[in-house]
């Protein structure tokens, strides 16, 4: 268990109590236990100075891919949980498109279990929406549920049958969890490798069309309408998905959504040359749908920052471009990437950075942590935000090294990360 | 010859990196070789002691062949790996059959492969020089260059010229190299076929588009007619190929509607009577052979190049002088 730490004199950012201001926080018993301007600690107290640095409550990303089971030579739950941890992030979801796949009890504990022994970030399993994920009936929703999914998804897929999305919705309002859907309609965009538009007709390379998740964004929000439940879509990309769940949201529909930091970030021009590494699902998009996600996630459209971390071996990356698989590790670079070029840019404040990554996140999937209130759970994440480094894919803590940021140069990053009291990360 | 001096840079993956001056230079060069294949002897010095991998994923016959004929009648020492039967088909990565190669000391590898950026992936690797035989749906250069020189060779020229692209360009890789050639030459360029197969986005790279032949044949000077595959009927882009070669068949009697004269090439093999009539292909204003001399020339001029040879002295070059 872990001793009492007392955070000094950082800049506390914490929007749950709209707090920003200099502050001390003490750690005690894995719960935060005082803050206030000046709190004194007994001797035995470990004391980090928090000069300069920023505290804010630990970042939570609820869209991550830990592989294992079954695909343990890309990630493992262990390797995740650090790489999550020296991110900034105290949580993450783990996505059941593993195999087999997180659709039964026993899986959800069997994550639960990987990921306690990690003893990094806390890994919270996210269930299958479609026993198998095959799309076709519902999962062991509630069993999975009591044993500790925060919620459901078939993600890496969508759910093609909107009769069982109706499902889903209506039957995960009885556990309080949300139904999290990857908007796309796969007889438009199955054949597809990147988006669609000039540069896959340059290349060559068949295209996704926008109005691929467009479609799937919009029937998910009517069909959230329609039952009153919970959808929460994931690494929306689209400049008409944007705007349809802004209107959505102002009927009143119950819904969250993800922007990944690639997709706030990078256009489809990175993916010229055939970069497999900046090849995923949904695709690099244009300019303006890059603006839109943007102006999505500064007014709060967007609730939630996560990565879709998505580790690939680099043997299965050191292929013709349209032989190799999607996603990109996120993980690691989230937090830099996201401070030197979306705060940094003005696209949004610090204070909603803290929002979007830590507050916004814990509520949609219902999970401790997003404050630094006297009595929540001590997970703290403690920020450099002047410290400048440069992205080198081989000193991940992931098994995978994927990533169309090698290179960059980016200001801001981790300096501890606390898991219920203890430093997972950092010195 | 001097590896670094090379005017195409080390590899040829596509038309669209190339300047125009460079495609001229291929085109120029590919003048003089075109003699060789008419001699009694059909063998010249130029590639003596270089080692060529002819490495076809994809079934291929004509430029195969093509190539090999080049190669053979420079002197190069070549070998043929087709993908049935080769350790391709028990599992070998790209990667590790590219470094499997370059282990045993060769000095060029052609390509095919049915993934769009497969030759810039294996260019990227090895430093062999790369030629690429065309990579799923985007380039096939050396076509796109047979074609250019084969216009050259009965119009007089390339720029000004009107030149329209018919048939399933969405996946095909001749279209594109066609498309930037063409572009960079000058000529004016248009497509035509059904708009499944010819989506309006085409028009963004500089192209008219047509979707119907008969305004392509008004417009054209030249019409280059790209074979249909079963597949695209299959897949569903069209509905049937009586259908295709009723609206978008290239006939005598279209043809003959024309305000002039149109020249018509094929980069085979044809499908007589889905995308092109047998009377056309066989016709007066057909190139289709004279495209398949081109092509050994053209792939003459590629090799001689990238080997660093210069421009100016393929004519030399011939007669066994360094």
């Amino acid at each position: 268990m872990s001793g009492h730490i007392l955070l000094r004199g950082g800049r506390v950012v914490d929007p749950s109590q709209k707090l920003d201001a200099v502050r001390d926080v003490l750690l005690a018993d894995g719960r935060v236990a005082k803050l206030g301007e000046r709190v004194d600690a007994s001797p035995d107290t470990r004391v980090l100075d928090c000069t300069d640095l920023v505290v804010t409550p630990g970042l939570v990303d609820v869209h991550v891919h830990l592989r294992e089971p079954g695909g343990e030579h890309k990630e493992t739950i262990a390797t995740g949980a650090r790489a999550a941890a020296a991110g900034g992030f105290t949580a993450v979801c783990a996505m059941p498109n593993t195999d087999p796949p997180i659709d039964d009890p026993a899986t959800v504990g069997f994550v639960l279990a990987e990921g306690r022994r990690a003893g990094a970030a806390r890994v919270y399993p996210v269930g299958c929406i479609s026993a198998g994920r095959k799309g076709e009936r519902l999962a062991l929703i509630g069993e999975m549920v009591e044993t500790g999914a925060v919620a459901i998804t078939d993600d890496g897929s969508p759910v093609m049958d909107s009769g069982l999305m109706r499902l889903a919705l209506l039957y995960a309002q009885a556990f309080g969890i949300p139904v999290a859907d990857h908007p796309e309609d796969l007889t438009l965009s199955a054949r597809g490798h990147m988006n669609a538009g000039l540069v896959a007709t340059r290349l060559g390379v068949p295209g996704k069309p926008n109005a691929a998740e467009d479609i799937h964004i919009v029937r998910d929000l009517l069909l959230a309408e329609l039952t009153g439940g919970h959808i929460h879509l994931q690494h929306v990309s689209t400049r008409f998905g944007v705007e349809s769940i802004r209107q959505a949201k102002g009927r009143g529909v119950h819904v969250t959504a993800e922007a990944s930091p690639h997709h706030l970030i990078l256009d489809e021009s990175a993916v010229e040359g055939y970069r497999t590494d900046a090849k995923m699902n949904p695709p690099l998009r244009t300019p303006e749908d890059v603006a839109a996600v943007r102006a999505g996630l500064a007014d709060g459209t967007l609730d939630v920052i996560a990565t879709d971390h998505a580790p690939h071996h680099y043997d299965e990356k050191e292929a013709a471009f349209t032989d190799a698989p999607n996603g990109i590790v996120g993980l690691e670079t989230a937090l830099g990437l996201v401070l030197t070029h979306v705060v940094g840019k003005g696209v949004i404040d610090l204070p909603t950075m803290v929002e979007r990554m830590s507050c916004q996140p814990a509520r949609a999937f219902g999970l401790d942590g997003g404050t630094l209130a006297e009595g929540s759970v001590a997970d703290v994440t403690v920020l450099d935000p002047a410290a400048t480094w440069t992205v080198d894919p081989r000193a991940f803590r992931s098994k995978s090294r994927n990533t169309p940021f090698a290179g960059w140069e980016l200001r801001g990053r981790t300096r501890w990360t606390i898991v219920g009291g203890s430093v997972v990360f950092g010195k | 010859m001097n590896q670094a001096a090379s005017a195409l840079g080390k590899d040829l993956v596509g038309l669209e990196p190339l300047s125009r001056e460079q495609i001229v230079a291929i085109l120029d060069t590919a003048e003089p070789f075109k003699e060789i294949s008419e001699r009694r002897i059909k063998k010249v010095p130029v590639l003596r002691g270089k080692t060529i991998v002819n490495l076809f994923f994809e079934a291929s016959t004509r430029t195969r062949v093509s190539f090999e004929f080049a190669e053979k009648r420079l002197s190069a020492d070549t070998v043929n790996i087709a993908a049935a039967g080769s350790s391709v088909v028990k599992g070998e990565t790209l990667v590790d059959t590219a470094r499997n190669l370059e282990a045993m000391r060769i000095d060029m590898v052609v390509m095919r492969h049915g993934s769009s950026g497969a030759a810039a992936f294996l260019a990227e690797r090895i430093p062999s020089n790369v030629v690429n035989a065309g990579d799923g749906a985007h380039e096939h250069p050396t076509q796109g260059l047979l074609d250019m020189l084969t216009i050259r060779d009965h119009l007089g020229r390339i720029e000004g010229l009107k030149v329209c692209v018919v048939g399933d360009v969405l996946h095909s890789r001749v279209a594109r190299s066609n498309i930037h050639g063409l572009l960079k030459l000058g000529a004016e360029v248009a497509l035509c076929g059904p708009p499944t197969l010819v989506p309006p986005v085409f028009r963004e790279l500089g192209v008219e588009v047509f979707t119907r032949v008969e305004d392509a044949i008004q417009w054209a000077d030249v019409l280059n007619v790209l074979r249909l595959q079963l597949e695209r009927m299959e897949a569903g882009y069209v509905p049937s190929l009586r259908e295709y070669n009723r609206i978008w068949g290239v006939s005598n009697a279209r043809l003959d509607a024309a305000p002039h004269d149109v020249l018509i090439l094929h980069p085979g093999p044809m499908n007589r009577g889905v995308e092109i009539d047998s009377d056309v292909a066989d016709g007066p204003h057909s190139v289709i052979l004279n495209q398949v001399t081109n092509g050994v020339a053209v792939r003459m001029a590629v090799l001689y190049l990238l080997a660093g040879g210069q421009p100016e002295k393929a004519e030399a070059a011939k007669q066994g002088a360094e």
